[in-house]
């Protein structure tokens, strides 16, 4: 049981530090603001869900796990809103200037 | 070597880097963001140290609340950037590298040389744990050991305070800091600022509650209380309070008041100021600590929102 | 070379940097942000040393990570007090200059303070 354990981790976290390389890339590579925003959501709400997954098999309790999902949920609401943020100024800033 | 250590190393290059980003940027906003960044990541290397509890603090005062603090000056100096003074010459750059090295170099040969049987502290925190019977040694040290530092460090924060609304101009003296923040009531800041608060405050709470036992702690409770309330403040949902408001005032001095009215007790009842008697030792830093994290939420909060700017009578 | 006294070289080489930005960035709030990078370095060598002398089943040395808590704490309220001068003199002079050649009284201060 822990050997599968181990190997859903190793898995689901190279996925997540996967899509943080991807976009990490995409901020860097990408021409504007909006598209540099699709990059970041990706790393954020895709990257961070497959760690949090990876690591779910490795904690002890119930409770550990309810927090770790729970981390992953307030950093898509942070980052959900945020992204919307910038975006719209953004937007407003290009068809101002 | 093993892989531990290579993530190690790796990590200090990283926020080495970060550093030198910082210093030798042009812009000040993108120095301002390379902070922030490195706040972050020395968060990761406390936790490599085994500190958890400061590893909390730093990311929550360091990174988050210092973060919006400096984000907050940068954007509203970014005019003022076009009108920077004279970089020095070149005498005066070389000078001060030549300092600075001879400084890190000093630091970096006095972390090689470090006595090998390292001399600590943690057996005699241990082992006088029993007199207050909380788990946590940190907490320990803080709270009981060297609880005379910790309210020290409270009266330091309200002479900052003091200090910031010393600066409010004639007109606006007493009156309510910052501006009049206004945001769209349908728009996704708000929702947040309806979203979040109840979150942020059962998790102070609880950091609050478990640093008796487990990383956490006044501090770190405190400083989420303080960016809650900072949020519901920028989303327009509240107004920040007028300076002069009797009931803040209060706020404000609970903390050390309480710190202050334990020591004399201690002092009148006991073997010395601070000195807590041995059964009552839980109760009472609980008790300080709940004013304690109070205080250094309105705090926090309140450095954060700045110097008084609108009067209070409108 | 253990990560620990990796990090203590890396926790030097923040305060020379520290220092070195102090000194040299003309503008008010890059010495602000180098102070606190300078703070932040003297923090980590009091990480290192408590890291250092780990005992009695604690990973880190609680009195200095006691007195780092409290140093952070410090060093957030001193960066904010200082803050408030200098967006202060950014509304009374005009200009967050530290030399003194700028000419007194040039921004406006609607408030008369």
């Amino acid at each position: 049981m822990s050997f599968i354990g181990d190997m859903v981790t190793v898995a689901a976290v190279s996925a997540g530090a996967f899509f943080f390389l991807a976009g990490t890339v995409g901020l860097l590579r990408f021409p504007d603001t909006l598209t540099r925003l699709h990059a970041l959501t990706k790393a954020d709400n895709l990257g961070l869900g497959l760690v949090v997954l990876g690591l779910l098999p490795q904690t002890e309790s119930l409770r550990d796990g309810a927090k770790l999902v729970s981390i992953w949920l307030l950093g898509l609401l942070a980052g959900a809103t945020v992204s919307q943020l910038i975006a719209r100024t953004a937007r407003q800033n290009e068809t101002a200037g | 070597m093993s892989i531990a250590t290579v993530f190690e190393i790796v990590l200090a290059a990283v926020v080495m880097g970060l550093g030198i980003w910082t210093i030798a940027v042009r812009e000040t906003y993108s120095a301002t963001v390379g902070f922030v960044a490195y706040g972050l990541l020395v968060a990761l290397i406390w936790v490599r140290l085994d500190a958890v509890d400061v590893a909390l603090t730093e990311a929550a005062i360091g990174g988050g609340l210092g973060g919006v603090l400096l984000l907050g000056a940068a954007a509203r100096l970014r005019d003022a950037d076009a009108m920077a003074a004279e970089a020095p010459g070149r005498a005066m750059r070389a000078s001060a590298a030549a300092l600075s090295i001879l400084t890190a170099t000093a630091l970096a040969g006095a972390v090689l040389l470090l006595p090998d049987p390292a001399p600590t502290l943690a057996p005699a925190a241990v082992a006088n744990a029993w007199a207050t019977s909380l788990a946590n040694p940190v907490t320990n040290v803080l709270m009981a050991f060297r609880a005379m530092d910790t309210m020290l460090e409270k009266v330091v924060l309200l002479l900052a305070i003091i200090g910031v609304w010393s600066l409010a101009s004639d007109a606006a003296w007493g009156g309510r800091p910052g501006p009049r923040h206004e945001a769209d009531p349908y728009g996704v800041l708000v929702f947040l600022a309806r979203l979040l608060p109840p979150i942020g405050i059962v998790v102070g709470i609880y950091l609050l509650w478990t640093g008796a036992n487990h990383p956490g702690g006044a501090f770190q409770g405190g400083a989420i209380l303080a960016s809650m309330w900072l949020l519901a403040i920028m989303a327009g949902l509240t107004d920040t309070p007028p300076v002069s408001s009797r009931w803040l005032r209060l706020i404000l001095i609970a903390g050390p008041a309480l710190f202050l009215a334990v020591g004399l007790g201690g002092l009148w009842f006991g073997a010395a100021f601070l000195a807590y008697p041995a059964a009552q030792a839980k109760p009472l830093i609980l008790g300080i600590e709940v004013a304690m994290i109070l205080t250094i939420a309105a705090t926090l909060g309140l450095l954060l929102a700045g110097v008084p700017e609108r009067s209070s009578r409108r | 070379m253990s990560g620990v006294t990796v990090f203590g070289l890396a926790a030097a080489a923040a305060v020379g940097l520290g220092l070195y930005g102090l000194i040299t960035n003309p503008q008010p709030l890059r010495k602000i942000i180098a102070f606190n990078l300078l703070g932040s370095g003297v923090f980590l060598l009091f990480g290192v040393v408590g890291r250092r002398g780990a005992a009695a089943g604690i990973g880190n040395d609680p009195v200095p990570q006691a007195l780092v808590i409290t140093g952070v704490v410090v060093a957030f309220s001193a960066t904010a007090l200082a803050i408030a001068l200098l967006l202060r003199l950014l509304q009374t002079a005009g200009s967050t200059t530290l030399s003194s050649g700028a000419p007194p009284g040039a921004g406006s201060d609607p408030s008369g303070g």
